[in-house]
């Protein structure tokens, strides 16, 4: 019989107090590491929506905005680019490639983007992957069609089949492109970004179906699909477009050079920068849900507190006898360390068990409504060390009522009062 | 080495009061002897127990137990020497009431290696001295819970005489138990602490008990401090 021994019988003693506050704790620490997971995870999905392009151009307003709508496709751009100063700026000595973008229209809820086939060749996300496709090819005529996964999934569409495009975002009878059907020809692997929820048309299709609409209507010169591919269908104007260097030191070179375009007031933003800005802006929301979560597991290491001290009084004969055989008041004391350690080891055993599994079950709903791809990966060392904290926190309020145990003994002596 | 405890004009107050407790001139306690200490309530019992054991230290005076001055130690050192050469028995609730009835003989053995290296087995020599003490093979692997109060206290003695400790302080052991049980548990305890060569130290206020002893004081008569409050 050792004192391991002696703490694990006599907290067994009080297995159903006990197991409660282990259910309690583990309760907390699965809220507060799962928490934290999923922030981790979110920020890395969002950090992860572009890579490798160095700048991304549009009309001059706030750097959020611009990346928001030609990232995310969420709101509009104030303003467009012109065609020409694309040409130019995509004609820079410095420049390696660059990828027009055109926003502006909808089908059933989900942005159409204008593009070239250079956006599959050059847009890449997480480190460097570029887009894959489930099915199909790239677009080449003007009326053809790459959805993204979540449109394909989400309206179950399939290649080959022809779909009508609205004007702006709301999709009413009146705004439909229904004179000039698209065809599905591709259809992309889903990624976990914004491109999962977009429609790719080429720019001439986007032409094309407001070659006879004018300040938002259609005016009263109709002109068919056919017709249409026989005008010029080159753009005038586009939203943004991205730009990719041939060497990466120039980025702040370029960007000044943009910023400063005299022809048009432009503006230049470097993805991960701004997107950790973004970031940032949501950051004490996050903060909060930890504050939060760090709270219900100081109630947990409370709750624990108050189990022990309730148990104090019973067992005050207990702490009698062992002093009697000669208990040191550090064994007293070592007791209740003991036993608060057995009960953390458990709840973060228990805490973890419960933690991956949720994730385990939780993680194709995490897809499907936030977007958020979990990698159900081992603890960051961040998060052990939220573990050890708070293990270290419980053993050190361990000390309160193994403290109170060994005053109690020292006065009592060898008589129990009780 | 004849004589087990020494006490020489020791003094004891608690702590945060200005009166003293105890108050003894000398009393001196030879091996192998059984001795009864009457003495009621509020006469300095618990202090001359504490003091024996080694929990508190006297202010001052002499206090020797087997030839050792206890005030010569720190109190880890005395929680050592109590382990080692003490065996406590209390009025009830003497068992771990989460241990079962072997685990609670051998628990002395954990903190005394002395006690430890004096048998051959530890479980061996919880199981013979329940034997002696008539306590049946059917309950050694029971909870405390599940034995009779008599038995409980059989088995306190048990584990206070375990590895043969010099000595052994029983505080009113017999109080809870009925005369049938009580005289089974004293005979018992005579006739271990003899074999065991221990010297028995009783303490009890029933002044009925003192003709089961050969040696008996009163301790309110000892205790120069009670005497004082008294007169």
């Amino acid at each position: 019989m050792n004192l391991i021994q002696l703490s694990i019988k006599s907290a067994w003693n009080r297995r159903i107090s006990l197991g409660l506050t282990v259910l309690s704790l583990a309760v907390s620490i699965l809220l507060l590491v799962g928490v934290d997971m999923i922030r981790k995870e979110a920020k890395s999905n969002f950090m992860n929506t572009i890579s490798q392009t160095d700048l991304i151009v549009g009309a001059r307003s706030g750097p959020i905005n611009l990346l928001l709508y030609s990232v995310f496709r969420l709101g509009n751009a104030t303003n467009n680019v012109s065609w020409e100063s694309f040409q130019e700026l995509s004609n820079l000595d410095q420049v390696a490639w660059s990828v027009p973008l055109s926003l502006g229209d909808s089908h059933r809820g989900f942005r159409v983007l204008g593009t070239n086939q250079d956006y599959f060749k050059y847009y890449k996300y997480a480190s460097n992957t570029p887009l894959q496709f489930d099915s199909g090819v790239v677009f080449k005529g003007v009326f053809d069609v790459v959805l993204g996964a979540d449109v394909a999934q989400k309206l179950d569409y399939r290649l080959g089949q022809k779909i009508v495009v609205s004007h702006g975002l709301a999709s009413t009878a009146f705004s439909d492109h229904d004179d000039k059907p698209f065809t599905i020809v591709g259809i992309l692997e889903k990624t976990g970004t914004p491109v999962d929820r977009t429609l790719h048309v080429s720019l001439e299709g986007i032409s094309a179906i407001h070659i006879d609409w004018q300040s938002g209507r259609r005016s009263a010169f109709e002109i068919s699909a056919e017709q249409a591919l026989k005008m010029d269908l080159q753009p005038r104007e586009i939203t943004a477009f991205m730009l990719g260097l041939k060497k990466r030191i120039t980025t702040f070179r370029v960007q000044r050079q943009i910023n400063e375009y005299r022809q048009e007031p432009l503006m230049a933003i470097i993805p991960g920068a701004t997107l950790t800005s973004l970031w940032q802006t949501l950051n004490a929301f996050e903060m909060v849900l930890l504050g939060i979560s760090a709270l219900v597991v100081l109630a947990g290491l409370i709750g624990m507190l108050t189990a022990i001290m309730s148990s104090l009084n019973e067992r005050r004969r207990e702490m009698a006898v062992m002093r009697a055989l000669g208990a040191h008041p550090y064994h007293i004391i070592a007791l209740f360390t003991l036993e608060t350690l057995f009960l953390m080891l458990m709840s973060i055993v228990l805490g973890l068990i419960l933690l991956y599994s949720s994730l385990w079950a939780l993680k194709p709903l995490l897809l499907e409504w936030m977007g958020i791809h979990i990698q159900i990966v081992w603890l960051h060392w961040h998060q052990m060390m939220i573990i050890g904290v708070i293990t270290l926190i419980a053993l050190l309020i361990s000390l309160i009522p193994g403290l109170i145990a060994h005053k109690r003994s020292l006065q009592d002596g060898l008589m129990i009062r009780i | 080495m004849s004589t087990v405890i020494e006490l020489n004009q020791v003094k004891f107050t608690w702590p945060r009061s200005d009166k003293p407790v105890l108050d003894i001139a000398e009393l001196v306690i030879d091996k192998g002897q059984h001795l009864f200490i009457q003495g009621e309530s509020g006469c300095g019992k618990t202090s001359l127990l504490n003091l024996l054991s080694g929990i508190t230290e006297p202010d001052s005076g002499n206090l020797r137990i087997l030839d050792q001055p206890l005030t010569a130690l720190s109190p880890h050192q005395r929680d050592r020497f109590r382990a080692d050469h003490l065996g406590v028995i209390f009025q009830q609730f003497n068992l771990l009431p989460y241990l079962n009835v072997i685990e609670n003989v051998t628990l002395p053995f954990y903190f005394s290696d002395r006690r430890r290296h004096k048998v051959k087995d530890t479980h061996d020599a919880a199981i013979n001295i329940l034997r002696e003490l008539e306590i049946t093979s059917g309950l050694f692997e029971k909870d405390v819970l599940d034995l009779s109060v008599g038995q409980q206290q059989r088995v306190a003695v048990a584990r206070a005489l375990v590895g043969n400790p010099e000595l052994v302080i029983a505080d009113e052991p017999t109080s809870a138990l009925d005369s049938k049980n009580r005289d089974t548990f004293l005979r018992l305890l005579f006739e271990l602490s003899t074999e065991h060569d221990s010297t028995l130290i009783f303490v009890s206020h029933d002044d009925h008990l003192s003709s089961f002893f050969e040696h008996s004081i009163n301790l309110a008569e000892t205790n120069r401090a009670y005497q004082g409050e008294a007169v």
